[in-house]
């Protein structure tokens, strides 16, 4: 009769299906839109903060469903 | 002796259903009686939690899908029946290249950052001190709580004498402290102080809202805890930095949160004040939304304009309670 180990060390998921650290990315990526939309110094960046910070919105929505 | 029992326990029946509600349940015709006592529980949650979810909708959600869809047309309130045609991301394009907007942008962000900034400092500065509970605090804080009851019009208004150079209060108490002559300077004609102008009076009407919050944050720390600090001979200074600061932390934020948003929609006050002049000095985003939508008649640019500002508050809103849940966990 053998007995088998309890398993000690859960299965890591993949980076980009973790919450904690896809949340971070979300978040800064929204910061920076933020940041590009109410820059006084480039044009071009107040351009692309709308795209940027829709990025970040929308990842931040679907990251924060995963769990933990 | 068992059927005796069970003779009792029908007569007492009989005597509930005799007695008034009893009745009631008599004289409430059958069909919806019937129909009433076959609703689960979460049915009829959902028929009380309707009525709210359909006003929400038609007030809120509605309102913001058809500005959605105007942001992609040519569309003018000023031309209801004009043929309507799908412009694309040109509404969009257009906003995010007009140098004018950028500026609106730029003044609405110094407005915001300096207005919060103020009023977080102020407003903590004067809960800490409410919180000494000292022999008439009570009524200091409802003094103090007076400039957030008025109305944004009458403050408006009453600011505008204040800030007359000739009969101004505001001109004579600078005049008394620096020197500078009253009507050497003018609050709201300036090119330089008139962004200043606006920040003092949100400052001066909202910092209470602020205190309010903080206040709440001081008094929910226990007490004992700064027995234990000061049983373990913690400076005020130390208690403050490692006791005061970081537990009323969640609550400052939920202030810095609420005016940030409020701040951002800034409408009324500076329409007052200046009305976004002198030039376009104080023309906050809101303005210029107002002036696209309602003087160009540019509804569906408005519309565009509009849906940015959302989705920046939006944004801002969700790293906002991202950080807030963190500091409450700690």
């Amino acid at each position: 009769m053998t007995v088998q180990a309890p398993h000690t060390s859960k299965q890591k998921r993949p980076f980009f299906l973790r919450r904690g650290p896809m949340e971070n990315i979300a978040t800064a990526i929204i910061g920076l839109g933020f940041l590009m939309l109410f820059q006084p110094f480039l044009l071009v960046l107040y351009t692309w903060s709308l795209v940027t910070l829709l990025t970040g919105t929308v990842l931040f929505i679907i990251v924060s469903k995963f769990p933990e | 002796m068992p059927k005796f029992r069970k003779e009792t326990q029908v007569t007492s029946v009989t005597d509930t259903s005799s007695s008034i509600l009893g009745k009631a349940a008599q004289a409430t015709p059958a069909p919806l009686a019937s129909r009433i006592r076959g609703i689960s529980d979460r049915t009829m949650a959902w028929l009380f939690i309707t009525p709210a979810i359909v006003l929400l909708l038609a007030i809120n959600i509605f309102p913001l899908i058809w500005a959605v869809y105007l942001s992609f047309t040519n569309y003018r309130a000023n031309r209801p029946n004009a043929p309507l045609e799908n412009v694309g991301l040109s509404n969009y394009s257009r906003v995010l290249s007009d140098p004018n907007i950028w500026q609106a942008m730029q003044t609405t962000a110094h407005f915001v950052f300096w207005t919060i900034f103020l009023q977080t400092l102020i407003g903590f500065s004067l809960a800490y001190l409410i919180d000494r509970k000292f022999r008439g605090h009570a009524f200091w804080t409802t003094v103090i709580l007076v400039p957030m009851m008025l109305s944004p019009a009458v403050v408006g208004n009453f600011w505008r004498f204040l800030y007359q150079p000739q009969i101004g209060l505001f001109n004579y108490i600078v005049s008394f402290l620096t020197g500078i002559p009253p009507s050497s300077f003018e609050m709201l004609g300036s090119v330089q102080l008139s962004p200043w102008a606006i920040i003092i009076v949100d400052t001066w009407m909202w910092t209470p809202y602020v205190m309010l919050i903080c206040l709440a944050g001081l008094r929910s720390i226990p007490d004992y805890i700064y027995e234990a600090a000061e049983v373990d001979r913690a400076s005020l200074w130390r208690q403050f930095w490692s006791i005061t600061l970081p537990m009323a932390l969640p609550f400052i934020m939920l202030a810095v949160l609420f005016r940030g948003i409020e701040n951002f929609k800034m409408f009324d006050m500076v329409t007052l004040l200046t009305g976004g002049g002198p030039g376009s000095t104080t023309e906050v985003a809101s303005i210029t939304l107002k002036r696209e939508a309602f003087e160009s008649w540019r509804t569906g640019r408005a519309s565009a304009f509009a849906i940015i500002l959302f989705v920046a508050v939006f944004g801002l809103a969700n790293i906002y309670v991202k950080a807030l849940n963190k500091v409450k966990q700690r």
